[in-house]
């Protein structure tokens, strides 16, 4: 187990290189510059310099990132050799638009996106998983029919198509939902409009709902086919067999079963989209690491992308070590070793 | 009464293609503390004929017709509720594949007492009590210790004990074992035959056994039905089958018999695949793979006739007594002559 445990860790160490590297390359392959952004109309030769100084951008790419990764290590080297104490916060650098800690920048938009896609996952899973069983067990049936029409459309509709139309409907024609915005569950910042959990939860219905549309579509079709094959399995039939009744044969024998492969997928989708969900964020105009993750790369904001892909990589391989803590634990088949 | 008396049962399946006839009408009883076999190629409807009398069938696309009178009630008219209280408390089934007749997320222990909790009014720690008493029956080493186990760490034949204690645990009238030993290596098959044997004794259940291996048959059953193409076409018990067979179908069963006592230079087959049964040949069934077929088998499905001189022998075939006694004689004067000089 521990074992198993560092090994896990010492490939996300590897992962997490790879993805900042790659983050730093494209950034270094795009034919902009971000002190041009930073001198606005004062394109003079001199303050371009002074802008690519005061960036770091007249260092090698390699020691851009050596620094990249040295404000990451929780410990630093010169401190020592300075007599200071070595422990110090990861940083992620300080953003290129508007010289902010990126650590604040992250931290203030992480909250965000969390609230919408842990309540988005909430949302599609009490759609899909009541939607997925009731059409495996009647199959092409009127709402097994309507549930695969639903599937098609969820999974072809954009959710910015989703988010416009819902904001038409509900927030502009009818006065049902708020136009956008986003308001903190608690301790709502001095000035901002609204705040506390019903607010946060009025604010974020439409949003949650659009989120979880393309999730609740694949999670049906999933779902159902996993009840659907669950069901022919030989153990179902043996605990027919036995003279159980068809609700506990659903209970203890098909979900149960059936069920293994959502808790993995759920894992990995969920942690996707704690690096951002875009679409559904600046739809929204919710301030979270989607829409600060596209401001920043319209500023050529390298410091603030490179700290959302470093959340992004970070969620992911978490929530992937995660996955597979619980599937050994629900799973007796799986040992980790 | 018998214990269990089917009549004139046929299941037919609704497909695209058409109707599948599974089981056309299939005739036959079994009494207290005997063994039935019913023995036939892959896709006879062997295996949907027990299915269908434990009400197993897929509901939907489903037609059953006949009666499955078992104690004098009807299995296939009675409602869902009667019927789940006679599933594995009165009938009990054993499956073919003991690698995935187990759930592999339950423990063993639990899938044993669920068969317990769901029949009789007892505590958990009785339920459990019971599930050792009989993982020991069915000889599981150490039983205290891998009641708590799960499926995937038990070997096929250790499952397949599993499965025949989770059929014996509430002590059933009828066990009705489909291929239980088709799964397994040979020397678990002996092994699993010799159990089953000995818990008939011990717990005096009647037996039905599916399978394909007339050996299987020889050892276990005192009657045997043969069935080619959802229709029986032989039956009796089974000392008769074996030496006074009366249908060339039963004559190639026997014939594809492999025997250790003798150097058979060539094991006799039946030429020909199982018939569709979606389009069943016309008249007999058999005649397209008979080796001794006449015009009157194509036009003419032969009624199952008692073979006479012998008691409760019936065999379905066009071919005059005379004949079939010489064609069994001479297969199985054969046989023996084969073993002797062998």
């Amino acid at each position: 187990m521990i074992r198993y445990l560092i090994r896990r860790l010492l490939w996300a160490l590897v992962l997490f290189f790879a993805v900042t590297v790659v983050t730093y390359v494209i950034f270094f392959l795009i034919p902009a510059d971000p002190a041009q952004r930073a001198c606005g109309q004062l394109q003079t030769q001199q303050c371009l310099e002074q802008a690519h100084h005061f960036l770091g951008l007249d260092r090698p790419v390699y020691v851009q990132y050596g620094k990249f990764f040295g404000r990451l290590l929780p410990f630093d080297v010169n401190g020592l050799a300075h007599g200071h104490s070595p422990i110090k916060m990861p940083s992620l650098g300080i953003s290129f638009a508007n010289r902010q800690q990126v650590n604040s920048i992250v931290g203030g938009a992480a909250p965000v996106t969390a609230s919408l896609v842990f309540g988005g996952a909430v949302t599609w899973l009490l759609i899909s998983i009541p939607i997925g069983i009731l059409s495996a067990l009647r199959p092409r049936s009127l709402l097994d029919r309507g549930a695969m029409m639903f599937v098609l459309i969820g999974i072809s509709a954009h959710p910015v198509w989703i988010g416009l139309i819902f904001l038409y409907l509900f927030a502009f024609k009818v006065h049902i939902f708020p136009l956008g915005e986003y308001c903190n569950m608690i301790n709502p910042p001095v000035g901002t409009s609204c705040g506390g959990p019903v607010q946060w939860f009025y604010h974020l219905i439409l949003p949650w709902i659009t989120f979880a549309i393309l999730f609740a579509a694949l999670y049906v079709r999933m779902i159902r086919a996993n009840v659907i094959e669950t069901l022919n399995e030989d153990y179902v039939r043996t605990a027919r067999a036995k003279g159980a009744p068809e609700s506990k044969v659903m209970r203890s024998h098909v979900l149960r079963n059936a069920m293994l492969p959502v808790v993995t997928m759920l894992g990995m989708d969920i942690a996707l989209g704690l690096g951002g969900a875009i679409f559904t964020e600046n739809v929204y105009d919710l301030p979270g690491l989607g829409r600060v993750l596209r401001l920043s790369l319209d500023n050529f904001d390298l410091p603030t992308t490179q700290g959302i892909v470093v959340f992004g990589t970070v969620a992911i391989i978490a929530f992937n070590l995660i996955v597979d803590l619980l599937y050994a634990a629900i799973d007796p088949r799986i040992r980790l070793s | 009464m018998a214990l269990l008396d089917v009549r004139d049962l046929k299941t037919y399946f609704k497909t695209d293609d058409g109707i599948v006839k599974a089981v056309d009408g299939v005739t036959f009883s079994i009494e207290k503390g005997r063994t039935l076999g019913i023995v036939g190629e892959s896709g006879s409807g062997k295996s949907v004929t027990c299915l269908t009398i434990m009400g197993l069938n897929a509901k939907r696309n489903t037609i059953t017709t006949g009666e499955a009178l078992f104690k004098e009630q009807d299995l296939l008219g009675m409602g869902m509720r009667r019927l789940r209280q006679i599933r594995g408390n009165d009938i009990a089934m054993i499956f073919q594949d003991p690698m995935t007749s187990l759930n592999p997320v339950h423990k063993i222990g639990n899938q044993l007492t669920e068969a317990v909790l769901l029949h009789q009014d007892v505590t958990k720690k009785q339920a459990r009590a019971r599930a050792l008493e009989l993982l020991k029956a069915v000889g599981i080493p150490r039983a205290e210790r891998r009641v708590d186990d799960y499926p995937h760490q038990f070997s096929g034949g250790m499952r397949q004990r599993v499965m025949i204690a989770m059929a014996l645990i509430n002590d059933p009238d009828l066990l009705i074992a489909d291929e239980p030993t088709t799964a397994l290596d040979v020397t678990t098959q002996a092994q699993i035959l010799n159990l089953m044997n000995k818990l008939q004794e011990e717990f005096g259940s009647a037996i039905i056994i599916i399978t394909h291996d007339l050996g299987v048959v020889a050892e276990t059953a005192d009657d045997v039905l043969v069935m080619y193409a959802a229709e029986v076409v032989e039956q009796g018990p089974v000392n008769q089958i074996f030496s006074r067979p009366h249908m060339p179908y039963t004559w190639g069963l026997l014939g594809s018999l492999p025997r250790l006592d003798a150097e058979t230079e060539r094991l006799v087959q039946i030429t020909g695949q199982p018939p569709s049964l979606l389009r069943p040949p016309s008249g007999c069934r058999f005649h397209p793979r008979c080796p001794y077929v006449m015009d009157v088998c194509k036009q003419t499905d032969p009624p199952l006739k008692p073979v006479t001189g012998d008691i409760d022998h019936y065999a379905a075939c066009h071919l005059d007594e005379e004949t079939k006694d010489r064609e069994a004689t001479k297969l199985l004067a054969g046989m023996v002559a084969e073993a002797r000089t062998g």
